[in-house]
């Protein structure tokens, strides 16, 4: 490094770099020479994040991700995943010589005897709710603004799969502490495999490795809750964030602000301060809520026992949707030719991801619908894409209302109903409540146009009565600032495509396929005269606001 | 897909607006650009950036102290210490005191970060350009021509051998990881079709044995309204009976597990259900035959049977006919009779599988 | 006392206030003459059921028939035994105040002693349960939480809930929460199966595996600390979905909201 020694190898080049002006710089250069660290944050240091609160919705995602692997790694130290066969005599005298697994016991020493184990315990579950909650709210935020649109098709279902996995490793983690409610949705999800047609004995025996519930089931869950899922997470979760540093954050219209740049403020130091700050915040708040609330108190479940059950047998909140989708199933069963298909169960069983699925291909259809093949990064307000927005909202009540079929008898206990009327209410409410959401939301956002096309027209309404000379009373109106009228107008509105002619210039007869007049049927639905208020034009405003005096 | 149709109907990105101030006069919506910055009172009052500077010290100054407060509950604190908090009731005070110090500790070095980021640090806005991210068409042909020299130069479309054989040892070889697979569990056999009841027959009956006392059932304990679960007694196979210490009694119980209810004869609807009960007395499997839960809601008055789970409900005057609910059938019944000292026996196996619906269940 | 002085005046006014001067003079007598104790004891009984059979008559045989024989609006007594009275009007459920899905606990309108009386008429009209005394459903054993919690999983649970919290049945009828119910009327109602619960008689739940029900009720509904925090209910897993959705996500996007919000500006120049 230092000149001494060049001098005996003379041949070797001197290095062109400027001396490093201090250890930190020296350090810097030293990791550039093998990692290439200046070229990389050249580009990302000053990186520009736009700042709106709906853009960290994602960052909720991520930092209880990061919780939950930092708990569930302490949490492996003290679980033993096993079906060994135990007699409990721990500190919890309720339970005390009474059987049960290993890994129940241990949950319970977990629990009772290592220090801040139950916190731990707490903060793990609890932020995997949360967890599941902000990916489900920041997908719909993608959803409603249209951000999923070109370039960002790709990353939408890297969030996707991110939401779909998350379902199941938090259905996996319940499932491990053995205890009589999470033993009751392994039953459960015997059944649902045994289910499946042909093969769902076969599938069901090599799962439990033999008969239910056998002593192999907590351990394979726990390598696949631990290790195969969290893993394939992980790589999806560094492509999903690549991904938002290689397309830039969208933002929302406004002035100064086009597709061609992003507004905001840079990485270092605001957002490495706001972004990590919020890390803090949201473990704060994490292991606030594990100090105040009680979540999954095994304890009181008492260990599995195939033959004993709990009422208010609920999977956690993000597998409600499914469970509703079993307990109001019908139930259908075909037996012939010495066979069964459990149609009651494997109807729901396959329902379950096709509602997912429904919003996951969304943004391809609506690419296919509009034929835009450009970027998109200013944002969409929801009210100035209808059909998007109210599909969106038909499809959160399907989710809701599935919900609430999946807690009927919570709900007939607590609100004093018929648990079989809410099982009738749920069945026909699938159908009906969506449909009747996605009109009235529809309704409400052209509502929303209209107030905008009124506001940019005719100003804002000041509060301000004026009596005119003739004894009439007008209320004043102020025009916008420019800021305004840009941002209220900065929208796109598609038109619906057209089918061409139907005989061409040689007055041949045209042939138009199906898919071409689904197209534009579906485009005439999306963007025809019902489902948009055409935004004011230069020349209205003009008109308006040249004509003084008048409100 | 639909070539035919033109895309000259898409607007074109900000075609109604100009960009930047020279199309401001003749277009009210056109972008004036962005706002110019404003200053924050921190910007310009020192006192107030001071002041700000101190609050954020504090805050992690706080922080400091919750993790003090953390360590020292840590170590001071029993961990069957219970006390009482409103309004949260009687908790571990343990637990309470490790997440409120541990989370004031965290919350405020977040709540010092942002407060320092948003008081104190630059907040004028930068635009950044953004580029298109896809390459130009001269990057573009380049790359494929580069891809076709390469697959040229491998010759995989010219010798179509190479190309099958591989294709062919490609789809072979994970074979070898589904064949890996088979170990994971037995065949399944009969092993949903039979349960522990299979020994019973008139020679070598079963007796019912009571889940709670461990004793033999005898038919006049079980009275009218009343609820009993019962498992196998002593057979050939376990001369003690299915007892919890037994290896395999979970696997056991999962199917084995019955429901004893007394109907009056004449309110049994089913004739083919009194004639498999004794008297009244009638052994139904207690494992619903939707996904398997232990169904045992079992209402007196209305002879209803209500699985918890999934809310199936069973007619138990009737067969355990299902009346509600995703069930696809009635819950299998066990025949059962009293032997000569007026125990109740079962002499033979459920006539159909218990539990949940398989592919080969026969109906 | 408004209730009492409006009733002044009914019919049956007079034949209450004589049923309590009988009581009043029977219990003097009964005090006075300890001599004679085995002979007061049963003419005391006789009474007590001749003063039940009153009270029958005018709060119950309107359902139940004059001599418990039920009706099309009540079912037969005969040989549901005292101890299903005392868990009916102990509760409150009886008498039952409207029809519905199911007869509700409510404040209970009878003395111990009146219930007692009314305990004594049923029983004498049959054999059935006799209300416990409290060594019958009082556990000693130390471990007896323990055994009553898997007693309880076993036989209760699938409607009680795992803590006693009560849960739903069919067509609007539920199983009641057993949270601050006597002890008391925890056995009675394991002994008599009221109304849709199912009996869990002597010969096949003896009175020692009640009382560990009865102990692990008394732990689990009532004692039982929550160490983990908020209990949300005791109704596992859908109050805890609520709970993060609404306070963990809740706060954490109001966060998000002032992490995001802009600084405000100092007053424009």
């Amino acid at each position: 490094m230092s000149s001494a020694t060049g001098n005996k190898q003379a041949a070797a080049p001197a290095s062109t770099r400027a001396k490093p002006a201090n250890k930190a710089e020296a350090a810097a250069d030293y990791l550039d020479g093998r990692l290439g660290i200046y070229s990389l944050a050249k580009a990302n240091l000053r990186k520009i994040f736009p700042d709106h609160w709906s853009f960290m919705l994602g960052e909720i995602c991520l930092y209880t991700f990061i919780i939950i692997i930092l708990t569930g790694v302490y949490l492996t130290l003290f679980f033993k995943p096993s079906m060994g066969e135990v007699v409990y005599n721990g500190s919890y005298a309720p339970l005390d010589g009474i059987r049960m697994s290993e890994a129940y016991a241990s949950t319970l020493n977990i629990s009772f005897e290592v220090r801040g184990g139950l916190l731990i315990r707490q903060i793990h579950h609890w932020a995997a709710i949360v967890f599941v909650a902000a990916m489900f709210v920041h997908m719909m935020r993608v959803f409603f603004t249209g951000a999923f649109r070109k370039p960002r098709e790709i990353n939408w279902i890297f969030g996707f799969l991110l939401l779909f996995l998350g379902f199941f490793d938090g259905f996996l983690g319940y499932s491990l502490p053995d205890d009589l409610l999470s033993g009751t949705g392994i039953r459960f999800m015997e059944g649902a495999i045994l289910a499946v047609p042909l093969v769902g004995t076969y599938l069901s025996f090599f799962l439990f490795g033999g008969e239910f519930p056998g002593t192999d089931i907590v351990p394979r869950f726990f390598t696949i809750h631990v290790l195969l899922i969290p893993g394939v997470m992980l790589g999806l979760l560094v492509a999903h964030l690549i991904l938002v540093f290689y397309h830039k954050h969208t933002q929302w219209a406004g002035p100064g602000k086009t597709e061609k740049n992003v507004v905001g403020m840079p990485l270092m130091p605001v957002y490495m301060a706001k972004a990590g700050g919020f890390f803090f915040l949201v473990f704060g708040i994490v292991a606030a809520m594990s100090a105040v609330a009680s979540v999954n108190p095994v304890w009181a479940y008492g260990p599995y026992r195939p033959d004993q059950v709990s009422t208010d047998a609920q999977p956690d909140w993000y597998m409600g949707f499914a469970e509703g989708l079993i307990r109001v199933m019908p139930g259908w069963e075909i037996r012939a030719w010495g066979h069964t298909l459990n149609l009651g169960v494997f109807i729901p069983l396959m329902l379950f991801p096709l509602v997912l699925v429904a919003i996951a291909v969304y943004p391809f259809i609506e690419s296919w619908i509009t034929g835009d093949k450009r970027e998109h990064h200013i944002l969409d307000r929801p009210r100035n894409a209808p059909v998007r927005t109210a599909l969106g909202a038909a499809w959160i009540s399907l989710y809701l209302v599935l919900l609430s079929g999946g807690g009927n008898d919570l709900i007939a206990t607590h609100f004093h109903l018929s648990l079989n009327d809410i099982t009738y209410f749920v069945r026909v409410g699938s159908f009906v409540v969506p449909v009747v959401v996605f009109f009235v939301t529809k309704r409400w956002c052209l509502g929303l146009q209209r107030r905008d096309k009124e506001k940019v027209l005719h100003g804002r309404e000041t509060g301000v009565i004026k009596r005119l000379p003739h004894g009439e009373f007008i209320e004043v109106h102020a025009q916008l600032p420019q800021d305004k009228l840009h941002t209220l107008t900065a929208h796109e509105q598609y038109e619906p495509v057209e089918l061409p002619a139907a005989t061409d210039e040689n007055g041949v007869a045209r042939k138009v396929g199906l898919v071409t007049k689904t197209r534009a049927k579906l485009s005439e639905s999306m963007f025809g005269e019902h489902s948009q208020i055409p935004k004011p034009t230069a020349e209205e405003h003009q008109e308006i606001t040249s004509g003084h005096g008048h409100h | 897909m639909s070539h035919d149709m033109s895309d000259d109907k898409l607007p074109a990105h900000g075609a109604a607006h100009g960009h930047g101030e020279t199309a401001v006069a003749d277009n009210p919506f056109a972008d004036p650009g962005l706002p110019a910055h404003l200053p924050r009172r921190t910007d310009i009052d020192e006192r107030a950036a001071n002041r700000a500077e101190r609050q954020v010290s504090l805050l992690f100054v706080l922080s400091m102290l919750a993790t003090v407060g953390f360590i020292a509950s840590y170590v001071s604190i029993d961990p069957d210490k219970i006390v009482y908090i409103f309004p949260l009731g009687h908790v571990s005070a343990l637990n309470f005191a490790l997440g409120m110090t541990l989370g004031v500790a965290l919350f405020c070095i977040g709540a010092g970060a942002v407060h320092w980021a948003r008081t104190l640090m630059s907040d004028v806005e930068h635009p950044a350009e953004r580029h298109p991210i896809e390459a130009d068409d001269e990057v573009r042909a380049d790359v494929i021509e580069q891809f076709k020299t390469g697959a040229a130069e491998s010759g995989f479309g010219r010798r179509k051998m190479i190309r099958n054989t591989l294709i062919g040892s490609m789809a072979l070889v994970p074979l070898s990881g589904v064949v890996l697979l088979r170990d994971l569990g037995p065949l399944p056999e009969k092993k949903l079709i039979n349960t522990g009841w299979e020994e019973a027959t008139p020679a070598t009956p079963i007796r019912l044995v009571n889940m709670n006392t461990n004793e033999p059932l005898k038919a006049e304990d079980i009275v009218v309204g009343s609820l009993t679960f019962a498992k196998p007694g002593p057979s050939a196979l376990r001369p003690a009976g299915l007892q919890e210490s037994d290896e395999d009694f979970q696997q056991a119980i999962a199917k084995d597990a019955l429901m004893l209810i007394r109907i009056q004869p004449e309110d049994i609807k089913d004739d083919k259900s009194r004639n498999l009960g004794f008297e009244g007395v009638l052994a139904y499997s207690k494992i619903c035959t939707h996904v398997g839960c232990p169904i045992s809601l079992y209402e007196q008055q209305t002879h209803h049977a209500l699985c918890p789970c999934h809310q199936s409900t069973f007619d138990l005057s009737d067969g355990a006919r299902v009346i509600f609910g995703p069930a696809g059938h009635p819950l299998p019944q066990l025949k059962i009779t009293t032997d000569a000292s007026g125990y109740l026996i079962a002499t033979e196996d459920f006539a159909e599988p218990v539990g949940p619906s398989f592919w080969e269940r026969r109906a | 006392m408004k209730k009492l002085s409006a009733r002044r005046r009914h019919p049956l006014a007079a034949l209450v206030v004589l049923i309590f001067a009988l009581v009043a003079a029977g219990g003097l007598y009964y005090a006075f003459a300890p001599a004679q104790a085995a002979q007061a004891d049963s003419s005391s009984q006789s009474l007590e059921i001749e003063q039940g059979k009153r009270l029958f008559a005018v709060g119950c045989s309107s359902c139940h028939g004059l001599n418990g024989q039920g009706s099309s609006m009540g079912p037969s007594l005969v040989g549901v035994g005292s101890a299903a009275v005392d868990f009916q009007v102990g509760t409150g459920r009886m008498p039952a105040q409207q029809p519905g899905a199911q007869v509700p606990r409510k404040k209970n309108i009878y003395s111990q002693d009146e219930i007692d009386q009314l305990a004594a008429f049923v029983a004498s009209l049959g054999p059935g349960p006799a209300t416990p005394t409290k060594e019958q459903y009082t556990a000693t054993e130390t471990d007896a939480v323990a055994k009553g919690g898997e007693l309880f999983r076993t036989n209760c649970s699938q409607c009680h809930n795992f803590a006693g919290a009560g849960g739903a049945l069919t067509q609007g009828k539920y199983a009641p929460s057993l949270e601050n119910v006597d002890p008391k009327y925890i056995y009675e109602a394991m002994q008599t199966g009221p109304q849709n619960m199912p009996s869990f008689p002597e010969s096949t739940m003896p009175e020692k595996q009640k009382q560990e029900i009865v102990a692990f009720v008394r732990y689990q509904a009532n004692e039982a600390p929550n160490p983990g925090g908020l209990s949300l209910g005791s109704l596992g897993p859908v109050t805890e979905g609520l709970f993060g959705w609404i306070f963990g996500l809740g706060i954490l996007i109001a966060i998000a909201i002032w992490v995001a919000a802009h600084t405000t500006k100092a007053k424009k120049s």
